[in-house]
């Protein structure tokens, strides 16, 4: 199926996907064996997993901004939705399945659907909106998910499942044990997220976007971006196509999330604000809306970055920031734009073309 | 009595709002962007006014007007450099450079200040006016935070109907094409926003800090976010709308306090919010435009 479809695209759309995924492989090959080989500082060490799951966060989000064309201002919503409901799974199962990976792989499914399932509610109003109004929706509902989630408790003893709200009402028998804290989150988490496994699952958030892009879906999606109401005068179905890229973008966090917090041994909701969305939404754009190799460099070398900047200790938020802005008034300077797009001869073709 | 002592400290909670909001929906209205940086402003606004009383021992009233001025310098300075050249980016571009606008403020504010928090001398005193035989206590800055909403709306309101440069506002927000051709400098009209935008940013530093005593670089961003809310609330680019939904947000977030959970009110108003917009897309006093093909 993928690879019938990927001769049916045109050269210049199946050769950036081959490169993507050619770029990523490579990149997972040096930096594992690097890492075998001890050369990577055990501080770098530590973020590939996180790179892993924000470059799954990169790649979901620019399916909503870059493909369907809709600002999210609440995606670390998602992402803590994953993160809560994946690591509840993996902890619940712990004593069924010892073989981690397994475990790993069924929260992350769980993450998924649980966090597909809050698109869904969400998508129900948020996508009647357009607009500003839309994402200032999307930021209201991140922010709800953060305070239900600072507010949750779950428990589980031998006579089951206990959820309470505000207040730890659980009442757990004895030996029970008490998974989500409220504001403490959860603790106590197996680190079970490994490197290959957020390989896998950048490789997959990557194969199922491309594929849904460049499928029947995928035209509609660009075509509701590119003009909405043309799109509606020829019998698309706006909502259901909305929902589609919601959905999936959601489902996708949500994953993310799951390999986000099993890498850590304690996880809080207010871990997922909106900075967070912010920072998700920045790798996007930053990377080329619509452009999944761009988000997937961004989000690596944006996790990097501060890390790197480390040396230069106070001052290192404020490069940041001071990078941020001079990247963003450069990317949409008209003569740097130029002079970028002369150096680049696979551009320049595809222009010519 | 404790209702009315509620719905009193809502309005003043929500006066604030309001005049941060006013800067928001301003700036939106004519530039078409969301100014995330607004909020970081405040911030700054506070600081300067912090040090003129504390430090300086200077009249807070003098300190207000300093942190004025030091506000709208600084709001026309980060108009020019970071959003002007980018007029004709895309919407996201720009969003991206205000949220980096914002990291830079805060961060600069860590840098300059540190980042323990200062306890803000109330610009005011703390005594309150006691009414019906003490039943009901309003504090000195409450009265004053809604006396100068008050005053601030009905100043710009008459400045943007009544005067030149609140026409030549009002046209840049309509079209800026037709405008620049009536011989309106639309540059200047979307510095002199940023201006006004940031000196009531100022006023609400002061105001919010009297009120909640702590200061510190982050002070600003959820005020900031919560007036952001109150702008689209009230329906964004409309000035009456800002006000009636920065004091419609500052009750309804002291009720729930009050009333639900105060570790739910910030999902109590983000939740009216949406309700809200579901019934009213473009926020309670907003345009509703008509899409053309």
């Amino acid at each position: 199926m993928t690879m019938r479809r990927l001769i049916n695209l045109k050269r210049v759309e199946a050769r950036r996907i081959y490169l993507t995924y050619g770029i990523v492989i490579l990149a997972y090959i040096i930096c594992q064996t690097m890492s075998s080989t001890k050369f990577l500082s055990s501080s770098m060490r530590g973020m590939l997993v996180p790179i892993c799951a924000y470059m799954v966060m990169a790649v979901s989000l620019n399916l909503v901004v870059g493909i369907s064309g809709e600002l999210s201002l609440g995606h670390a919503g998602f992402m803590s939705v994953g993160a809560f409901s994946g690591v509840a799974t993996a902890i619940l199962l712990q004593k069924v399945l010892p073989f981690a990976p397994v475990r790993l792989a069924i929260a992350m499914i769980v993450a998924a659907i649980f966090a597909a399932f809050a698109g869904f509610l969400i998508g129900i109003p948020v996508l009647r909106l357009k607009g500003d109004y839309l994402a200032i929706v999307t930021l209201a509902f991140g922010e709800i998910i953060k305070s239900i989630l600072n507010n949750f408790y779950m428990g589980v003893d031998s006579g089951g499942i206990h959820f309470s709200m505000l207040t730890d009402t659980t009442r757990l028998l004895k030996g029970g044990r008490l998974i989500i804290k409220g504001p403490m989150g959860i603790s106590g988490i197996q680190k079970i997220s490994t490197f290959p496994a957020g390989f896998i699952l950048v490789m997959i958030a990557l194969m199922i976007v491309f594929n849904l892009v460049n499928s029947r879906s995928g035209r509609a999606f660009m075509a509701i971006r590119d003009d909405r109401i043309a799109a509606e005068s020829i019998g698309l179905d706006i909502t259901k196509y909305k929902m589609m890229a919601f959905v999936t973008s959601a489902a996708l966090a949500g994953a993310a999330g799951a390999l986000f917090a099993m890498n850590y041994s304690t996880i809080v909701a207010n871990k997922f604000d909106f900075n967070t969305s912010i920072l998700i939404l920045v790798f996007v754009v930053l990377g080329g809306q619509g452009n999944m190799l761009g988000g997937i460099i961004a989000a690596a070398v944006l996790t990097i970055l501060p890390e790197k900047l480390r040396q230069f200790s106070d001052y290192r938020m404020l490069l940041y920031a001071i990078i941020l802005i001079v990247m963003m008034l450069a990317t949409n300077n008209a003569e740097i734009k130029n002079f970028l797009t002369r150096l680049n001869p696979f551009k320049r073709k595809e222009e010519v073309e | 009595m404790i209702f009315l002592n509620f719905f009193i400290s809502g309005i003043s909670l929500g006066s604030i709002y309001a005049i941060i909001a006013l800067g928001y929906t301003m700036v939106y209205g004519i530039a078409k962007m969301l100014n995330f940086a607004h909020g970081d402003v405040i911030m700054v606004g506070a600081y300067v006014c912090f040090y003129a009383i504390s430090r300086y021992g200077l009249n807070p009233f003098v300190g207000v007007a300093l942190a004025m001025a030091a506000c709208t310098l600084l709001g026309i300075i980060v108009e020019r450099l970071a959003y002007k050249p980018l007029r004709q980016a895309p919407s996201l571009a720009v969003l991206i450079t205000a949220i980096g606008m914002s990291y830079f403020l805060q961060n600069t504010a860590l840098l300059l200040w540190s980042s323990n928090p200062k306890v803000f001398p109330s610009i005011i005193g703390r005594g309150s006016f006691k009414l019906f035989e003490g039943a009901l206590s309003v504090s000195h800055v409450t009265a004053l935070t809604i006396a100068t909403c008050l005053i601030i709306m009905v100043v710009l309101s008459l400045f943007i109907s009544k005067t030149k440069l609140g026409k030549a506002m009002r046209a840049c927000s309509e079209d800026k094409g037709a405008a620049q051709l009536m011989g309106i400098n639309v540059n200047a009209t979307i510095s002199l926003t940023f201006a006004i935008g940031s000196g009531l940013a100022a006023i609400a530093g002061a105001l919010l800090c009297s009120a909640y005593p702590t200061l510190m670089p982050t002070t600003g961003s959820l005020p900031g976010i919560k007036a952001f809310t109150a702008a689209v609330f009230g329906g964004i680019g409309s000035i009456p709308g800002a006000f009636l939904g920065g004091i419609m947000l500052g009750v309804i977030e002291i009720f729930a306090k009050a009333y639900i959970s105060s570790q739910l009110s910030d999902a109590v108003v983000f939740g009216v919010l949406i309700v809200v917009l579901l019934v009213k897309p473009s926020g309670l006093l907003g345009k509703q435009t008509q899409e053309k093909v």
